[in-house]
């Protein structure tokens, strides 16, 4: 009661904090020299009040008071207390509360961090974060408040969704929070910078660190639900272009894309249109991912509640927010016309715009798959899917010229630069294509488009460790990025190619044989945990000469009353084997799906050395 | 007549607008292509035509018709109006029971009987596939 009480107060409060921000910031803007230290002040209160509710919600899961209906509907007693914390922000009520509490978090950094920059210009971006801010306070409190009472009190909750009982997603909303709202600082800065004329290579040095930040955490954030995925939902693979991951992997693209475009305008004050058109989109798309998995149109486990309302909100004040920026970009925004920004055809400019198409030709591609079922189904009522061959087909011949120009964009030189003296790289590329077609060779695949595809891949790979180890200036930031990207794809391309599997339906005691495997159920074993009571199944896999044991799992939970199914994986650096059994309702037969994945760990590994690129060019900067 | 920069400008342009073209031809295409629609078992029989196109059809699993193999798995997918035999062999998620809501996804090989390739995982006991419900609500 108490906690539920200060957590909803407090909530009060920060919006009305929002006001008096508001008000100093319009009238610092107008007059003053120097930045008034009142909105930073007031923007700690703010940031305060909303960790004392944040911190409201945390403790009243904690200690189980199931007089809020948000803990009632999500919690249990028997839950182990790690749960019991992270199912704080596993709803739709608490995840929006860390979306505020994000976005005050990141306004008051900002504040802190940018002292030495135009005043305008930090007034100015304070106020667009504030509208955010309100909208999403708002929403809380109108739509979706965190902290309803129950009465009376219930003894014990519904519990939490045990497939979402699990490390992996326990840290996977905050960590894509973060980027999802880093994003809101970006978007807010380029609408006061394009205000404010104060798009310039200062400006570029001080927003990268912020476009850095948040590729690096949505990067690792849509890492961490694809390895959920991986092991929890017991299919075995790591992505589905299941809509709920595109709306996560639509603002990666489009933030991606900013953060080469950001380079540009640092080294040559060329792009801003397309850094602030990117701003904006990569904003919009976070909103718009929200919007899409909490309104409860898609429908999935992200979905936590089917509240049109809610979604009629998020969206209005999406358009909002759209109407606003692209009024500020058409009337402020003043294309530059001076020499400088001239670059030739062969140059880095260009190669970089070259990416930039090809980004946005994907993005479109994910785009289109997620949207049309649903407009389709507003229009016409008839419902559809849109599967991974429509992906396939329209990303993969792409992806052949893409990973080429990635390979030589890097080469090139600023402005103008010669193809000259760079008959090496044709015989490299020549040397892929020649070694793709030798692994290929023996499989029963399409050759042709699989060869120069694993071949592009290839010349990526040799391309950034021929750089890494020969070339004397050197980007390591980028060409670690790049490096994981190429052994991303190979990774990719071989778990598709060599992964094998097999289906059976087993009794206890049951023995499954083919040409490749020996499967061996030996036993079944019950043991009560906490809060479930566990099935495991003892399997003996036989394939050549290498025998070996899996022990997958069924859990029956009491509350919920689900059962999950937890794969038993042995990993290694060449492969993964995997195996997760099912029941079938009031059978003998338990439902087995064995896997051999090929390279499964070095996805996660390349994604990895991906955001790392990232990482290093924090430490990795020239002295001044 | 026109300066160089000018011609210059023009090329790029029809090149951007022709590879937009382009891509929203390739896009649309291969969307009609891949295309999966929803079925229930009383849209499938009003079908005209059998196409060999992939479907997903969903209902419910009738009480007391799973029937499992070795090898498959058998089962009657119902909209209580009309019925569906369903033959499966894959790994079936963990929801998949008797008198739940299900949504198989594969071949229809004649109009009450469909081969599935693919039956999708749902993750909450209360959960009723959109389709599903709009099927039951309409009949």
């Amino acid at each position: 009661m108490l906690y539920s009480s200060i957590g909803y107060y407090a909530l009060i409060f920060g919006l009305m904090i929002s006001f008096p921000i508001f008000f100093f910031s319009i009238k610092n803007y107008k007059n003053d020299e120097v930045l008034d230290n009142k909105i930073i002040n007031f923007s700690f209160i703010q940031l305060i009040l909303v960790i004392l509710s944040f911190l409201g919600l945390i403790l009243s899961f904690l200690f189980s008071d199931f007089s809020n209906e948000t803990v009632f509907n999500n919690s249990h007693t028997t839950k182990p207390i790690f749960y019991k914390i992270t199912g704080t922000w596993g709803n739709h009520e608490g995840s929006l509360l860390l979306w505020l509490l994000v976005l005050t978090l990141f306004i008051f950094i900002f504040l802190i961090k940018t002292k030495s920059l135009l005043k305008k210009y930090r007034v100015l971006t304070v106020l667009f974060q504030q509208i955010i801010i309100i909208g999403f306070f708002v929403f809380l409190i109108t739509t979706s408040n965190p902290f309803n009472y129950v009465f009376p009190t219930p003894n014990e909750g519904l519990g939490l969704n045990p497939i979402l009982q699990d490390p992996a997603l326990a840290i996977h909303p905050p960590i894509l929070y973060l980027g999802y709202v880093g994003s809101s600082i970006i978007f807010s800065s380029v609408l006061a910078a394009t205000v404010t004329k104060y798009i310039s290579k200062i400006w570029a040095t001080h927003i990268k660190n912020w476009i850095l930040v948040s590729w690096i955490f949505l990067t690792l954030g849509i890492l961490l639900g694809s390895i959920w995925a991986y092991y929890e939902l017991g299919w075995g693979g790591f992505w589905f272009w299941d809509p709920v991951e595109n709306v996560s992997l639509m603002p990666w693209l489009a933030l991606t894309t900013l953060l080469h475009c950001i380079l540009v305008l640092e080294k040559r004050s060329t792009l801003s249109s397309w850094v602030i058109i990117l701003s904006i989109t990569t904003f919009s798309l976070s909103m718009c991912g929200t919007f899409l998995v909490r309104s409860g149109i898609l429908n999935s486990v992200h979905t936590f509640a089917n509240d049109p309302e809610r979604g009629v909100f998020i969206l209005t004040f999406l358009f909002i927010l759209i109407f606003i920026s692209l009024f500020i970009f058409f009337v402020f925004h003043k294309i530059e016309k001076n020499s400088s920004s001239l670059f030739a055809l062969i140059s880095k400019e260009t190669s970089i715009l070259i990416n930039n198409w090809f980004m946005m030709y994907f993005l479109s591609v994910v785009l289109i798959g997620t949207i049309y079922p649903i407009l389709l189904d507003v229009i016409s009522s008839q419902q559809i899917s849109v599967g991974p061959p429509f992906y396939h087909k329209l990303m993969i011949p792409f992806l052949i010229p893409f990973l080429i120009f990635m390979a030589i964009g890097p080469q090139l030189k600023w402005i103008k630069s010669k193809l000259e003296g760079k008959i090496n790289f044709l015989i490299l590329f020549l040397l892929s294509i020649l070694l793709s077609f030798f692994i290929l060779k023996s499989l029963s695949v399409k050759l042709l488009v699989n060869t120069i595809l694993i071949g592009s891949a290839f010349y990526l790979f040799f391309v950034t460790v021929k750089d890494f180890l020969f070339k004397k200036i050197k980007n390591v930031s980028q060409n670690l990025s790049h490096f994981g990207f190429s052994l991303l794809i190979l990774s990719i391309l071989f778990n598709n190619f060599f992964s094998s599997e097999v289906i059976t339906n087993l009794k206890v005691g049951e023995k499954f044989i083919s040409d490749k495997f020996q499967i061996t159920f030996s036993d079944l074993k019950k043991t009560d945990e906490k809060n479930y009571i566990s099935f495991t199944g003892f399997f003996l896999i036989k394939e050549k000469d290498n025998e070996i044991k899996l022990n997958p799992e069924l859990r029956v939970y009491n509350q919920p009353n689900i059962i999950t199914s937890e794969a038993d994986i042995k990993t290694s650096f060449l492969e993964d084997k995997f195996i997760t059994m099912n029941t079938v309702q009031n059978e003998e037969f338990f439902n087995i799906r064995y896997q051999v994945k090929p390279f499964m760990i070095w996805i996660w590994i390349s994604v990895l050395l991906i955001s790392m690129g990232g990482a290093l060019s924090f430490f990795n900067r020239k002295p001044k | 007549m026109y300066g160089r920069k000018v011609k210059l400008r023009f090329f790029f342009i029809v090149l951007i607008l022709l590879s937009l073209i382009l891509s929203v031809f390739l896009i649309l295409k291969s969307l009609e292509e891949n295309v999966v629609y929803f079925k229930s078992p009383s849209d499938v029989k009003l079908i005209g035509k059998l196409e060999n196109k992939k479907i997903r059809i969903g209902g419910m699993v009738k009480k007391n018709s799973i029937k499992i193999s070795s090898n498959d798995i058998n089962f009657i997918i119902t909209d209580f109006k009309n019925e569906i035999n369903v033959i499966y062999s894959g790994a079936v998620p963990n929801l998949f029971s008797e008198g739940k809501g299900v949504v198989a996804e594969g071949y229809l090989k004649d109009r009450s009987y469909f081969e599935a390739s693919k039956i999708l995982a749902k993750h909450d006991e209360n959960y009723m596939p959109p389709e599903v419900k709009k099927a039951l609500e309409e009949k």
